[in-house]
């Protein structure tokens, strides 16, 4: 046994910040400097893990559709295969290309926090790419129901439909969130502090929704 | 204080267990070939269950008692042993128990599920709908006719939307509000919903089976027992679901050869 | 030096009354909001089981003022069938929600979670204060339906399709009463999605220097494990309830089956799967069963070894333990569903996994009888519902054995054995749980003591009165009596109303116990002694910070932690405790490194 007052246990080195409180990093969360456009080079853990937690909520709840759907379709006498408005393809080049421009964006970040303050390297016209595509495909997205509702295929129509837009809509919903994000991400960039963890999670986010709606429709061209 | 919880919580699982050990409110009689099974391995539960029971109660009430008024200076000790005795314990004696009770329940339950009915069962269809039973026998021609939803018609007493004058199938089929059969054969029971969820329950006949409404299930058993008994929905089914029942009419062969042929009459 | 200048992106102190006590984003004011919701719909759920007992004892009992609720519902003030199972319905779904999830969980969890790990706050008190927000929202929009239309849903709280979804030919409620129970419970289950992040994220993420994930106290493992629960079940329930939604507003056919035929008229529905809402339904209802009794067994255990002055046999041992809860509550879902047509090879693959769950739960309690072994077991009222929430525990348990095999679930399925089995262990254990730790915690949460006559007066009285109640059920349940029944008007069931009568007296008796707690925590909020920071001489973070604790919950220095939670009658030690902020050595060999 030592003799010598205990040591507090080590806590996870790589969660600690560099100048370290030791709190958790809650001091850090704020730069030092005054200079607004500072980006700390520092992931306070609380938003990295919480948007994990966050988006495994996500999958659970996709995962129920899912499953609903399967279910729904074993031996329903009723179930159609149904066309999927071709947009539906316009649209998952648009979500991609918008990962591409915020990981662009996201890498950027880190460069000019590693020291590199190249202005010509700002990451907020990337941003604002992404932006727009995120909300192109939005906008795609809706021409596909409306194109549907024009056709006279509506929400009760057949249970196919029925589940085509629910699951689209919930898709959407969630990546509105994710434009919600965003907005907040440049607001912060050109306003005042942008941590590196907020644009970390946003971003994760966005690529989330990226494979979700390629799995999306991947399970509706499957299965509709 | 103490020791008066301690004796508190051994009279009442002295006195949970008298009604049972008592048979105060025992379970209906048994009238199926198949709820032997059932029964002992209820029994058997009821025994490992009653024993985990009064000894968890005892041994709680055992150690407030003694451990509550510690003398001054007295030191706190550790359970001889230390948890990895209390979790071999667990393992061992629960795990054995529990998987002894899953093996030998696979038996009873098999009995009632994962058996086919006989060839010579008796089919008979159960229909339920707010708030009651129909029952349908096939007739001479032992084939059920077709059932038309859009035909269904309480005022025309037309429960289960036959069409008599167009399905030859039909045009036997017994329709009755009471469900009789013969002691000691096999019955098929086929099962309708004719709107949403309900149960057929017979405590007697140790069946209890869901309507899947858009989904015929069926289950078949043996009756070896005359004697009227009930037959209640146990699925809530709306507000009548409490008053939701029918009758079960055990008959010796003859007898419900007779009521087959009186039933027939009336259609 | 560390950057203390500014109060990071944390919140500093509210100066304004709205900010301070009702859209506040201190977790310690959210967790108050929680408590004080789940007090209010306790109450509202107790008085309806008052009525629903009453009812089943004496069915033509006029209640006084009765047709004040629903003068439909209960013309001369005796309750119509169909208005009993309306309030059945109301009844299960506050207390399953909005009692037994909120208070151990949300409320407790919400004070001291961020406490016990030693953070200022949650990482994201926004989302704490939206938390609160949308369960309250949630459960005005579920009380709305006494008020609108035909009443509320009489569906029951698993609100089973396709009753629940082919709108108001299913009866009375089952139209607008089924869409506000469900956008009740959607909005519900966002509040729960918001408090299991944050409570994630605070376990992972904010705990002070040297708190090991080891280190934590027992309750907040529970409450780690349950929101881990709460993360997927919830995330689960909510899709369900939406898709529910759309049958009754969109017209879809998620849920209701072709020609099912009602009043003679073919209801224009196609194709819906029936057991698809039961599968979903059962697939967040299991988890929800030990999210409403895991949060229980932590508070019970924190309670327990401070009053019993030593650590539980093996900290590691409990925290598995719950954890293997956790697991296997996923896998045994269908447990609800044996004799429901699902197919019955599935039933022996559900039956497998429930009882093995039963070694988990064994040894939880074999670690709580093991500890109190040897024990300096002090008597008031936290420990006397602590030890009474084992006796519960164990009496609710070994009816699981019965329930577990669907070979005696042909028995007892729709019985009330299965009432008496939940209402013992995820009712009456639970709440047993909530009031050892309101007994416990309340010096904390508001510097005074509770009385402790009258907290014994109310566990002599709730923990009789409880057994008196619900063991009877099993009874019943042996007997065929069938549970969601008005009355009882089969051959077989009549001779069974005398135990009715008997029950219906009980609960009115253990009922009337439930106002002298109230009373109490009303008065002594108020007029109770004032307490000392740490009065019952515990050992966790909680004990170590100020009554009631500063809004960054420790003031200027943030804690360190040098010790195990439960550090009690320690061998050389210099006082009979060492709190987990204590420098001081000890020499304690079983102490985590």
């Amino acid at each position: 046994m030592a003799t010598t007052l205990p040591e507090p246990p080590k806590i996870e080195r790589d969660r600690l910040p560099s100048q370290g409180s030791g709190n958790g990093g809650w001091r850090n969360l704020v730069p030092a400097s005054a200079d607004p456009r500072q980006v700390k080079d520092y992931s306070p853990p609380p938003a990295s893990t919480g948007i994990w937690v966050g988006l495994a909520a996500i999958t659970m709840t996709f995962a129920a559709f899912t499953s609903a759907l399967v279910v729904r379709q074993g031996g329903a006498p009723d179930w159609r295969h149904i066309t999927l408005p071709p947009v539906l393809y316009l649209n998952t080049l648009l979500i991609v290309a918008s990962s591409v421009t915020l990981e662009i964006a996201r890498r950027r970040v880190a460069a000019f926090m590693g020291g590199l303050k190249d202005p010509a390297a700002n990451p907020a016209r990337w941003l604002f790419v992404t932006l727009f595509l995120g909300l192109s495909f939005v906008a795609g997205q809706t021409y596909a129901w409306l194109q549907l509702k024009a056709q006279g295929f509506g929400l009760a129509t057949n249970v196919s439909y029925s589940f085509f837009y629910v699951l689209t809509v919930a898709h959407a919903v969630h990546l509105v969130g994710g434009i919600g994000g965003l907005v907040r991400v440049v607001g912060k960039l050109n306003k005042s502090v942008l941590r590196r963890s907020t644009l970390d999670a946003t971003s994760r986010y966005w690529h989330f929704m990226g494979v979700l709606w390629v799995y999306l429709l991947f399970l509706l061209w499957m299965k509709l | 204080m103490a020791k008066i919880f301690a004796v508190t919580i051994i009279l009442i699982a002295i006195a949970s267990a008298v009604p049972i050990v008592m048979h105060m409110w025992p379970m209906p009689q048994d009238i199926s070939t198949h709820g032997a099974l059932i029964d002992e391995q209820y029994a058997d539960t009821m025994l490992e269950a009653g024993i985990s029971f009064l000894a968890s109660q005892f041994l709680l009430a055992f150690f407030i008692w003694k451990f509550s008024a510690p003398r001054p200076g007295e030191r706190v000790k550790n359970f001889p042993g230390g948890a990895t005795g209390l979790v071999a314990a667990a393992f061992l004696l629960v795990g054995t128990e529990v998987l002894a009770l899953g093996v030998f329940g696979t038996k009873a339950w098999a009995s009632v599920y994962l058996t086919p009915p006989a060839a010579n069962a008796v089919p008979v269809q159960v229909q339920a709908g707010q708030f009651a039973f129909y029952f349908r026998y096939p007739g001479p021609d032992g084939t059920f006719g077709p059932i038309h939803p859009e035909q269904i018609s309480e005022a025309n007493a037309n429960f289960f939307g036959l069409d008599t004058t167009h399905d030859q199938d039909s045009k036997d089929d017994i329709v009755a509000a009471e469900m009789a059969i013969p002691v000691n054969r096999e019955i098929h029971l086929l099962m309708h919903s004719k709107d949403v969820g309900h149960s057929f329950f017979v405590p007697e006949l140790r069946i209890q089976q869901d309507f899947v409404p858009g989904l015929d299930v069926s289950v078949h058993f043996t009756a070896t027992k005359v004697g009227r008994y009930e037959i209640v929905c146990t699925q809530l089914c709306g507000l009548g679901h409490y008053n939701m029942k029918a009758y079960l009419e055990v008959k010796s062969q003859e007898d419900y050869d007779a009521w087959i042929k009186q039933q027939s009459a009336l259609q | 030096m560390h950057d203390m200048s500014a109060p990071a992106a944390h919140h500093g102190a509210p100066t304004s009354f709205i900010r301070k006590h009702v859209f506040s984003l201190d977790h310690k004011v959210i967790g108050k909001q929680y408590y004080a919701l789940a007090l209010l719909a306790a109450l509202i759920g107790m008085a309806l089981s008052w009525i629903m007992r009453i009812h089943l004892g004496w069915g033509n009992f006029a209640i006084p003022g009765l047709h004040l609720l629903s003068s439909t519902g209960a013309p001369g003030n005796v309750l119509t069938p169909e208005y009993y199972l309306q309030l059945m319905t109301m009844h299960g779904t506050i207390m399953v929600f909005f009692v037994l999830t909120t208070a151990p969980f949300a409320a407790f969890g919400n004070f001291f979670l961020p406490i016990q790990t030693g953070a200022e706050d949650m990482p994201f008190p926004h989302f704490n204060m939206m938390s609160f927000w949308v369960t309250f929202v949630g459960f005005w929009v579920l009380i709305a339906s006494f008020f609108v239309g035909d009443g509320p849903t009489l569906g029951g709280w698993t609100q089973y399709a396709p009753l629940s979804a082919i709108g108001s030919v299913g009866g009375p409620g089952q139209g607008l009463g089924v869409v506000l129970w469900a956008t009740s419970i959607a909005i519900f289950c966002i509040g729960q999605l918001l408090g299991s992040l944050n409570f994630i994220t605070t376990t992972l993420d904010m705990r002070c220097k040297g708190m090991s994930l080891m280190r934590l106290p027992l309750t907040a493992w529970a409450w780690f494990i349950t929101s881990v629960m709460g993360l997927t079940a919830f995330a689960v329930l909510m899709p369900a309830c939406i898709l529910l939604i759309l049958d009754h507003v969109a017209g879809t056919s998620f849920f209701v089956a072709s020609n099912l035929v009602i009043n003679d008229q073919v209801l224009p529905h196609s194709g819906g799967s029936t057991l698809l809402w039961q599968h979903l339904f059962w697939f967040f209802g299991h988890p929800e069963v030990y999210i409403a009794i895991v949060p229980g067994m932590g508070i019970v255990s924190h309670v327990l070894i401070t009053n019993m002055r030593k650590p539980m046999l093996s900290h590691r041992v409990l925290i598995y333990s719950m954890a293997a809860l956790a697991v296997l509550s996923y896998m045994v879902y269908g447990h609800h569903m044996f004799v429901s047509g699902m197919n019955p090879v599935s039933s022996l693959a559900f039956s497998f996994p429930t009882l093995v769950i039963t070694i988990p739960s064994t040894i939880v309690v074999l670690m709580w009888l093991g500890s109190l072994y040897g024990s300096k077991l002090q008597i008031n009222s936290a420990s006397l519902f602590s030890l009474g929430f084992i006796s519960m525990f164990i009496s609710g348990g070994v009816s699981g054995f019965f329930l577990a095999q669907p070979s005696i679930d042909i028995m007892l399925h729709a019985t009330y054995f299965v009432v008496g089995h939940f209402h013992l262990v995820m009712g009456v254990a639970a709440m047993f749980g909530i009031f050892a730790g309101t007994y416990f915690w309340f010096p904390k949460m508001t510097g005074r003591m509770m009385s402790e006559p009258l907290g014994k007066a109310h566990f002599w009285l709730s923990f009789v009165g409880a057994y008196c109640i619900f063991m009877p059920f099993h009874y019943l349940g042996i007997a065929g009596n069938v549970r969601r029944y008005q009355a009882f008007t089969d051959d077989y069931l009549i001779p069974l109303i005398p135990v009715h009568k008997f029950i219906t007296i009980a609960a009115l008796i253990t009922g009337f116990a439930q106002l002298i707690f109230v009373y109490n925590l009303i008065y002594s909020r108020f007029k109770g002694p004032v307490e000392t920071d740490n009065p019952w001489q515990g050992t966790s973070l909680e004990w170590s910070t100020a009554t009631p604790p500063p809004h960054n919950n420790f003031g200027a220095t943030m804690p360190v932690v040098y010790h195990d939670p439960y550090q009690y009658s320690v061998e050389g030690a210099s006082s009979d405790f060492v709190m987990q902020t204590s420098p001081e050595k000890i020499n304690n060999p079983n102490e985590e490194k």
